[in-house]
Order: C-alpha cells, then sequence, then structure tokens
C-alpha cells in the first residue's frame, strides 16, 4: 500500500511500508553503501555512508531517517562523494591494510567500498591498533586492528544471540569492540555461534581457520582421511560457486573431495537418521513417563553451550542423544577401527560452533583422541576447493560411500529450522500415509520464522511443540516456560536465525538467499525415496552390528552429569562458582 | 566469596534501585562512593542479578570518565584544570602535589593508598581558581606551597590517627 512519494535523484519513488530511506533508495536500485545497517539489527546510523543530500542541502542518514511523502533526496552529490570518501580515508588510517594476507581478502567491506570510491591513498598516519590477536576461541579470531567500530557484531551478539559477549569499551579515541575487561573471548559468555564474523564486514572477527590440518591429512599417506558432509553445507556453496543460491550439489561436493584425496566421503543426514531414532524413543519414553518435559533438541552446539551458560538447570531436559556429527563420528571410528592407517575424521559444518564441539572433553575416545578430528565450515570447504584449482562448474556429481551410502529426507531437512521436529514428527506419527507424511509440512514447522508453534496427536494426547532460531527467541521461550505461561512437550533450538542454513560458517547471504537454502533442502527432501529416518535401510544392521551393545557409549552423553562434574573440579580448586 | 566486596552491601544498592538495569548509572555511582571505586567483583555480581550482559556494565562503567576500575586512596585530590584553573596556573599545583607524593600521570594513587591525585576538565568553581578538591571539599585559590601545606595537614592527621 502507498504512502506517499519520495523523489531519490529527481526518480519518483513510492514508499511501500519501508521503515527508512535506505531501504527505500535500495528498492529503487541505488546500492547505497553501508557498514553498520542490517535489516534485521536495529538501527544504529554509525558509519555514515548512507547519507543522503536533501534539497536545501542537509545531510541526513538514510538509515535512520523515516521515509515521508514528497521528501526529495539525492544519493550521488559531489559533497555526498567527497563526504564518503573522507569516511573511507578515516576509517583506513586506522586499520590494518596488510590486505593480501587477511582473512577477508576479496570478501571485506572496506576493501570493496574504497576499490568502489577510488581510494587511492590515505593522507593521515596509521595507528591501527597493534594488539595481539584473540585466538582463544576455537570458533572465531579477533583482530582490533581491523575493527571499524560499526557496532554489527555488538548488536548480533546482543539483540539476535541474547549472549552480550562483546561490547564498547571506553570511549573516544580509546574505545574497542571487546569483552568484559577485555578478557579473551572464550573466558567470555560467548557461545561459538559465530554470527558477529557473520555480519562483521572487515576481518576484524573471522571464522577460525583449520583447513591446514586437513591438507596435512590428505597429504599423508600414513591417514585415511574420512568426511561427513552436513546438509546445509550442499545448499551453501551455490552463490560462492557460480551455482544457482540454493542448489544441492552434494554430488559435486563429493566429487571435489575426493579429487583432493578423500578416501571416505559421507553424508551427516545419515547421522541424523540415527538421531532421529534415538530421540524420538527418548521422547516417546519422557512422553509416557511425564519426566523431564519439555525435551530440548541437542543438534546445536551453541545452545548447549547457552544452556550451560545461563541455564544449567535445563541440562537435564536436554536430549541425551549427541548431535549428528558426533553420533556419525563415533560411529565412522567404529567402522574403520581395524584400519592399519590413523583415521581422521573431518566433519564439514555450515556451524563455527561445532569447531567447539568437536573438542569437547565428553566427544574424546578413550585414546583422548576426539571423535571428530578436524571441523571445517563451508567458507573453509570452498576456499579448499579454490586451492585445488578444481573448476567447481565441471566437476561431475558423484555419491556417497558405502556403507552408509543412504540417507533418508527427513536426515537432510535437519539443516534448516524446524526440520529437526518434522524428521521426529514423521519418525513418531502413528500414520504412516505419504499424505500424512505430506500434512505434516503444513502444521507449521516450516517457515524461516524465528518462533513457531504447533500441536499433533500421540494416542489421546495433545503433544506441543515449539521450535525457536536464535538464542534470543529461545531465551524468551524458556522464561515463558519456567514462568508457566507457556507448556511444551517438545522445544527445537537452533542458535542461528534459520537454523543452519544460516550458520556462521556458510557464506554470508541476504534473507531471501537463507530462503533458498532452506528450500534447497526441502526439495532434496522431495526428491529423496527415502522419507523417514526408520526406513534407512542400513538402520537394522548398523543397530545389530557396529552399535550393538554401544548405543549408549557411542549416540548419547550426558550435558548434566558432566556440568556437576566441571563445577564440582572448579570448586575443589577453589575457584568460587 | 571475595574479601574486597561484601555482597549484602551490594545486594542493598541493588534492592534501593528494585534490579532494575536500567539504574545501572546510578548502581554504579553509589557503589563507586562505598568503595571509591568499582570493584572486579561487582561487575560479575550486578552482571547477573540484573540480567544484563557483564560486558555491557563494563562498556558503561568504561564510557564515564568518573568511573574508576582501580581502587583509590583514602584522599581523592581532584584538581581542576578546566580553562580558568589552567590560565590561574593549576599545573604547578599538579606538579607540586605529585612530587610530594612521587606520583606521575601513569602513577595515580601512593602505595600506602592514602593519596590520589587526578585531573578534572572543570569543577565549576572557576571563581575560586586554581581549585583543587579533597574528597568532595572544594579548596581554592591554591599556590603549591599552599597544596603542600594541606598534603602536611592530612599526613600529620593520618598520623595522629594512627598513634
Amino acid at each position: 500500500m502507498s504512502s506517499g512519494i519520495v523523489m531519490i535523484d529527481n526518480i519518483p519513488v513510492e514508499i511501500n511500508g519501508e521503515a527508512n530511506l535506505l531501504a527505500l533508495i535500495r528498492k529503487a536500485g541505488i546500492d547505497l553503501p553501508t557498514f553498520c545497517y542490517y535489516s534485521e539489527l536495529s538501527v544504529y546510523g554509525a558509519c555514515r555512508m548512507c547519507v543522503v543530500e536533501t534539497k536545501k542541502g542537509a545531510i541526513e542518514a538514510a538509515c535512520s531517517t523515516p521515509p515521508q511523502d514528497g521528501m526529495e533526496i539525492f544519493t550521488n552529490t559531489p559533497r555526498l562523494k567527497r563526504y564518503r570518501k573522507m569516511i573511507l580515508e578515516l576509517l583506513l588510517s586506522n586499520h590494518c591494510r596488510d590486505c593480501t594476507i587477511c582473512e577477508k581478502n576479496g570478501q571485506c567491506k572496506l576493501q570493496e567500498l574504497a576499490e568502489r570510491f577510488g581510494i587511492s591513498r590515505v593522507r593521515f598516519a596509521n595507528t591501527a591498533d597493534q594488539s595481539p590477536l584473540d585466538t582463544s576461541s576455537l570458533a572465531i579470531v579477533r583482530d582490533k586492528s581491523k575493527c571499524i567500530l560499526c557496532g554489527d557484531c555488538v548488536r548480533m551478539c546482543h539483540e539476535v544471540q541474547n549472549v552480550g559477549a562483546i561490547d564498547f569499551i571506553s570511549r573516544g579515541a580509546k574505545i574497542s569492540v571487546s569483552t568484559a575487561f577485555d578478557e579473551p573471548i572464550a573466558n567470555s559468555s560467548c557461545v561459538g555461534c559465530g554470527q558477529c564474523a557473520a555480519v562483521c564486514p572487515t576481518g576484524a572477527i573471522i571464522i577460525r581457520r583449520n583447513t591446514d590440518q586437513v591438507w596435512e591429512a590428505l597429504s599423508d599417506p600414513q591417514t585415511k582421511v574420512v568426511f561427513q558432509i552436513a546438509p546445509a553445507v550442499r545448499v551453501g556453496l551455490g552463490g560462492k560457486m557460480g551455482q544457482a543460491q540454493g542448489e544441492n550439489l552434494m554430488g559435486k561436493i563429493v566429487a571435489a573431495l575426493r579429487r583432493m584425496g578423500a578416501d571416505e566421503v559421507f553424508d551427516t543426514a545419515t547421522g541424523a537418521d540415527f538421531t532421529v531414532l534415538e530421540e524420538a524413543n527418548e521422547f516417546l519414553g519422557r512422553l509416557d513417563s511425564g519426566e523431564k518435559l519439555p525435551l530440548f533438541t541437542s543438534c546445536c552446539p551453541a545452545w548447549i553451550n547457552y544452556a550451560e551458560k545461563n541455564h544449567p538447570d535445563l541440562l537435564s531436559n536436554i536430549s541425551s542423544c549427541r548431535s549428528p556429527m558426533q553420533m556419525f563420528s563415533s560411529m565412522l571410528k567404529e567402522q574403520f577401527k581395524h584400519s592399519n592407517r590413523t583415521v581422521v575424521v573431518v566433519a564439514v559444518m555450515p556451524c563455527t560452533a561445532k569447531k567447539e564441539e568437536a573438542a569437547r572433553r565428553e566427544f574424546l575416545d578413550d585414546t583422548g583422541q576426539p571423535y571428530t578430528d578436524c571441523v571445517i565450515t563451508t567458507q573453509e570447504l570452498i576456499a579448499m576447493i579454490k586451492e585445488s584449482g578444481l573448476v567447481f562448474s565441471e566437476l561431475e556429481p558423484e555419491a556417497v560411500d558405502m556403507p552408509f551410502g543412504t540417507m533418508s529426507g527427513a536426515g537432510i531437512i535437519f539443516g534448516v529450522t524446524g526440520g529437526v521436529t518434522e524428521a521426529v514428527l514423521r519418525r513418531i506419527s502413528v500414520n504412516k500415509s505419504n499424505g500424512a507424511l505430506r500434512s505434516l509440512a503444513f502444521t507449521g514447522v516450516r517457515g524461516m520464522a524465528g518462533v513457531k508453534e504447533t500441536k499433533l496427536m500421540y494416542g489421546d494426547r495433545e503433544v506441543k511443540i515449539a521450535i525457536v532460531s536464535g538464542l534470543k527467541n529461545a531465551e524468551e521461550l524458556i522464561l515463558k516456560i519456567k514462568s508457566g505461561e507457556s507448556y511444551y512437550d517438545f522445544v527445537e533450538v537452533m542458535a542461528c536465525p534459520g537454523g543452519c542454513v544460516a550458520g556462521a560458517g556458510q557464506p554470508t547471504v541476504n534473507n531471501a538467499a537463507k530462503q533458498k537454502r532452506g528450500q534447497g533442502l526441502y526439495d532434496a527432501d522431495r526428491m529423496s525415496s527415502i522419507k523417514r529416518s526408520e526406513e534407512n535401510p542400513i538402520m537394522m544392521s548398523v543397530y545389530s552390528g557396529l552399535l550393538k551393545g554401544k548405543v549408549h557409549h557411542l549416540l548419547h552423553v550426558d550435558y548434566a552429569a558432566s556440568y556437576k562434574e566441571r563445577q564440582q573440579s572448579l570448586q575443589e580448586k577453589g575457584c568460587p562458582k | 566469596m571475595s574479601q574486597v566486596c561484601d555482597y549484602r552491601k551490594l545486594d542493598e544498592i541493588l534492592e534501593k534501585h528494585r534490579y532494575d538495569s536500567a539504574s545501572i548509572i546510578a548502581i554504579l555511582q553509589e557503589t563507586q562512593e562505598e568503595y571509591h571505586y568499582l570493584p572486579r567483583e561487582a561487575f560479575d555480581y550486578y552482571a547477573q542479578k540484573l540480567k544484563m550482559p557483564i560486558a555491557k556494565v563494563f562498556s558503561i562503567a568504561t564510557f564515564y570518565e568518573n568511573f574508576s576500575l582501580e581502587p583509590k586512596g583514602k584522599y581523592v585530590i581532584k584538581v581542576c584544570d578546566g580553562t580558568a584553573c589552567h590560565v590561574r596556573k593549576s599545573i604547578p599545583v599538579l606538579e607540586r602535589l605529585r612530587k610530594e607524593l612521587g606520583l606521575s600521570e601513569g602513577k595515580v594513587t601512593t602505595d600506602d593508598q592514602l593519596f590520589t591525585v587526578e585531573i578534572v576538565s572543570c569543577l565549576g568553581a572557576c571563581g575560586l581558581a586554581p581549585a583543587i578538591t579533597v574528597n568532595e571539599k572544594v579548596i581554592g585559590l591554591l599556590t603549591p606551597d599552599k597544596a603542600a601545606e594541606i598534603l602536611a595537614e592530612l599526613k600529620e592527621g593520618e598520623s595522629h590517627a594512627k598513634a
């Protein structure tokens, strides 16, 4: 519905509910530059790159100005160009400018805008921060010398994830983005979700890179390198690989990994099928006994971190199922335990928190070696493919290896918010007809909304389900549950808004592209002849073979118990709380 | 439990502000009144009790010049270096105070935790320039010698108190 006209560079543009001038200008096909604007975050108006000039000659930031009927603005006057150049020059003057050896090289917004506005020299002395890198986290690396103080990470961490591990510290010339007392990020409330890195326009917060470790394993003849690829990864590469956004590229990824020297390649969706069976069992057990409800899902490691740091009392409500990655890694290690080479399991994940999960004490085998030896993100996979010189578009798709060569559509949709729930519902629903299965999709489990609710009859009992993505949404839901305002039997939590398809390990894209990725997974599900996890033909043989007598040891974990253990050992060491 | 902080005192302050995170600045001010600085334990405690990120509390405390994260001396001397005081020679006063106490720009508190010397922008006592405050008491029309005398008096009072 139109609510007026704004003249943008002498062209009339209709206002259609846009919250700010910036959105209107972009709708008009003008890519106004910004560092600090994200539609899902609050408007901050710090970078001043989106300034426009009014007819009277006033300068306004488009991001924080609501459009009004009759406005006349200009986006590209000589004065604005001069301002933008000056802003860029000043930003560059206290910025590390070693672009060629920066992890963000080629993907840096500052670099991009400096090029776009033709900044060929910086007249001011360089005063970049000289403090050392913060490499304390397994998920992210912080480099203050590259921070432009746009505050995107601060707002993401606080507003969307309710974590608030970082904030602006001090002010004026001394200001920086850091943790309380400038502690290493690993000692903060950080949950490793990496969303700060996903919104960081520069290399100030980047994903920790583990590709060297993988290359080393691949080139070592004494190792057997076993890959598993998470569902969301296959729909995350398209945009960066010259393919359609959200296209399912699993076959090409498998082919690329084999060309790079992988010995075995599997699909984490297979692991997810085991998660579905175990979690559905656990859920039905709890429904029967009525104990420890709601059951919270356990697939998302950032959510586990968040619960440990903020709601330790809920840990016993969290499913004892290891995440699909961890289930699958322990199974793979078991499968290849008699190999005459050292088995290295590499997980390709859309997620930065998986790097922390892999290193958890609970997931070390009896020799102290992690079940998942190494986690690389989709972005790192892309870097490896590029480094190896493979022309992605020309790769012929290949299938994953046996004996774990089959997976269900239910396992594949784990990568999108609501997917885990839908997969579990497929397992527990009594009516196994095709119609019943299709109608599950319309019960409210699908879609990118941050909070979804649905109900389902199980026997004569109504089962109440909530699906949240984004930790702020999770927090609000938990408070409602704790206060008694809401009741649920089953709660799916994914830390990243939209689920794993929007994980911080994936190339950063806008919301429309995230939706396409989700659709890509649903398409893959539709094309899969196996819809339910229990129909995966390997189930029988694996449960009666590899997993016999080891289900608990290989597939489950007790986060509540290990939390208690840690608290005890801390107390023994004399640390308060 | 920490030796620095009396959590009952912190609770008292929190209760007075009804555990409202919007009152964080007032809460920090009262904490500083109590301890003459903001002890680290208070950050952890307030963040937890007010359900706000500790980084946010730290961000607020470091934004305002008035908050101190370092323990201060029993006598906090603020030397005004506003325009009026500056032109009426506040810097020689500052230098003398620092010299007498063995302090510098980097070291603002004496080892015996008795004196802290700080520079402030304006005390609003321009008519008395150059002025200082000792804790909350304003002393004006200073010279370096007068400043030294004030220090001597305070020191003498302390040694009497000890004896």
